[in-house]
């Protein structure tokens, strides 16, 4: 596995970056749809510089928390909080205001299609900098150069592979030099080479523009290689049951469900009912 | 003869008693999901009505070749054991079989995942038809509160709208409607003059049929049938575009990028739509008149220098632009229906084309019943 081999160096410069200032508070989120409560009682602590993974098995609403994150939903009960900035309570101007110093790539890109990619990445350029649209044209240009798509600014994105789409994807959501960047599952649908790149990738943008990151994952060689802070959320009790680095956890957690998820299995905990 | 054949090639079981407390089922013959396989509920009643049953063992020597359709059968048997306490001797079968069905009995069946298939009673469903209607409205006004407030921001300058994308819409569903405005509209008016021209002429008053087709088609049927063309072609192409971009999370992107969708997508739409369907109905209007002149021309010989004589005498301002007045308002209807249906698509591919189909005929529907009212209301006030 060619992403082993650099666990090393990225648990070192994880822990050198990250300071304790909190970032992102949340606070008893409980999450529904309607009447079904998908999670309850989730608290963590995102402090800046981190890499933060949220994790869990499949459906157990990792990506529904990303939602709410990001605004796209709102807390059943609890609530979310940026700095010092309460972004459950903020009206709609504060909000948007925030919204603009993040920066969020999909599951599939979600590249807007009718668009090159150099209009995707110029796109929220032209609309909140005063920016003119040759230097904007030369911004989208560097971006896509930091993402790998040097030379690609006027294809659309039917026109480009699934991974490009993903890297593009990542050089519009940094395109207004974001303060925290959100990754709705990085590697789904790459290969492992690929995803390892986009993984140093992460940890190069982290570590250059000081931004805060928030990925949703279940892909443990990633975990492993750029998390240095987690939640675990648990889709039989319906709340979270681990927080902390993921190292840390592998090393010290006592919980059979999260041993089991972290060792891909091999450990089977005791008295644990596992639903296929 | 393909038969016989058939009936020697399927698998077979057979129940043997073997003391007082034990069963021995046999299973011999080919067991393949391709053919058709014994059914597992004869055996299960023969289980149940056996008293006093404590083992049930298997014979499998007589087994040719088998597939999932035996372990299928076999699971039930085993289920129908469990539910009455009975060991099963798992002895007399192969390994892979005896393995494959320990996997499919490993994770036990979750609770409350199996739905029960209650059919709602009449009330129930009329009551939730209704909620639902009630709910839709609602949505409906709230769409609209937020049209409103976005068509504010765009009048003070202020929306976050792409010129390009107007301007690609308003070609989309103005120039490019053209032709087949052409047709239909050239057809109506031909229609229109036919459905005259068959009374009329009884009564030798032929050159009335240009009144019937200038009034008809200036004061409601070049409004509605541009506005059903334009439901279909437009409205379902909004629905579809929108309802893609949500399943693709295009506006999840816009929405979390600070954009509003409302502006940057559905404002340029209704617009476009807005400003086109006028145009387009004094086109189709025009057409609809030539369409009566070939009709009056070709078939009851009337000069067309009459014809468009009377045409022009007959033509007044206020049936013109009471029609593309209507133009305007069902233009609006149809960006709406097709712009909201969009908007509420779910997430997955049949989901786009429900929310293409739902705009159709919401659009139609809202259009016809407007149509009506109009056609009340402008009585009333005797346009």
């Amino acid at each position: 596995m060619s992403t082993q081999s650099h666990i090393g160096d990225a648990a070192i410069s994880t822990s050198s970056s990250a300071n304790d200032k909190p970032h992102i508070i949340v606070r008893n989120l409980t999450m529904a749809y309607g009447s079904f409560v998908l999670m309850r009682d989730i608290n963590f602590t995102v402090r800046h510089g981190d890499i933060f993974i949220i994790m869990g098995g499949s459906g157990c609403g990792k990506s529904t928390l990303l939602r709410h994150l990001i605004g796209l939903k709102e807390p059943t009960i609890g609530e979310i909080i940026y700095g010092d900035v309460n972004f459950t309570r903020a009206d709609q101007q504060t909000r948007e205001l925030m919204l603009r110093r993040f920066g969020v790539l999909y599951q599939g890109g979600a590249l807007w299609s009718s668009m090159t990619l150099a209009q995707n990445v110029g796109l929220p350029l032209g609309e909140f900098t005063d920016l003119t649209s040759s230097q904007i044209r030369e911004i989208a240009a560097l971006k896509l150069a930091l993402a790998g798509l040097s030379g690609f600014e006027d294809f659309y994105p039917s026109e480009i592979s699934g991974g490009m789409q993903k890297r593009a994807g990542l050089a519009r959501a940094m395109a207004l030099d974001p303060e925290i960047l959100f990754f709705d599952e990085p590697s789904a649908g790459l290969d492992p080479i690929s995803s390892s790149l986009l993984d140093d990738l992460i940890l190069e943008l982290r570590d250059s523009l000081g931004a805060t990151v928030v990925v949703v994952t279940h892909e443990l060689a990633s975990i492993f290689a750029i998390g240095n802070n987690c939640v675990f959320l648990d889709a039989d009790s319906r709340v979270q049951i681990a927080t902390g680095d993921p190292k840390d956890l592998l090393a010290n957690s006592r919980d059979p469900r999260v041993r089991r998820f972290l060792t891909r299995g091999k450990e089977k905990g005791e008295g644990v009912i596992h639903h296929g | 003869m393909e038969q016989a054949a058939s009936k020697a090639n399927q698998g077979t079981v057979s129940v043997i008693h073997t003391g007082n407390s034990t069963l021995l089922i046999k299973l011999s013959g080919p067991w393949h999901l391709t053919r058709d396989v014994p059914s597992a509920a004869n055996l299960r009643r023969e289980i149940e009505s056996t008293p006093m049953l404590k083992t049930v063992s298997f014979d499998t020597s007589g087994l040719a070749d088998w597939g999932s359709g035996l372990i299928s059968f076999l699971v039930q048997t085993s289920a129908a054991c469990r539910a009455h306490s009975i060991d099963q001797d798992r002895g007399g079968m192969p390994e892979g079989m005896r393995r494959l069905l320990e996997l499919a009995e490993a994770v036990p069946e979750k609770k409350g995942t199996r739905v029960a298939e209650t059919r709602a009673s009449f009330f129930q469903r009329v009551g939730n038809l209704t909620i639902g209607y009630g709910l839709s409205v609602g949505d409906f006004m709230a769409f609209l509160g937020d049209l409103t407030v976005a068509f504010g921001k765009f009048l003070r300058g202020k929306a976050r709208y792409r010129r390009v994308d107007l301007v690609e819409v308003i070609q989309e569903c103005g120039a490019n409607a053209v032709g087949i405005v052409t047709l239909i509209s050239f057809l109506v008016g031909v229609i229109l003059a036919f459905m005259g021209a068959v009374q009329l002429s009884q009564f030798g008053a032929s050159i009335y049929v240009a009144d019937l087709v200038c009034i008809g088609m200036t004061r409601d049927m070049g409004a509605i049938m541009t506005a059903i063309i334009m439901s279909g072609r437009t409205g379902a192409a909004f629905a579809a575009k929108l309802g893609t971009m949500k399943v693709t999370q295009e506006i999840d992107a816009l929405t979390t990028m600070g954009i509003s969708p409302m502006e940057f997508l559905v404002l340029p739409r209704v617009i476009a739509l807005v400003l086109m369907m006028p145009l387009l109905c004094l086109y189709a209007d025009l057409l609809g008149i030539v369409g009566g002149l070939f009709v009056g021309v070709g078939m009851l010989g009337l000069s067309a220098r009459n014809y468009m004589q009377e045409t022009i005498s007959t033509l007044t301002l206020t049936n013109l632009f009471g029609g593309l007045f209507k133009a305007t308002f069902y233009g609006f209807l149809i960006a709406l229906a097709g712009c909201l249906r969009g908007f509420q698509c779910g997430n997955s591919s049949s989901a786009v084309g429900d929310a293409a189909t739902q705009a159709v005929v919401m659009s139609i529907v809202m259009g016809v019943v407007a149509c009506g009212i109009f056609a009340v209301v402008f009585n009333v006030i005797g346009i």
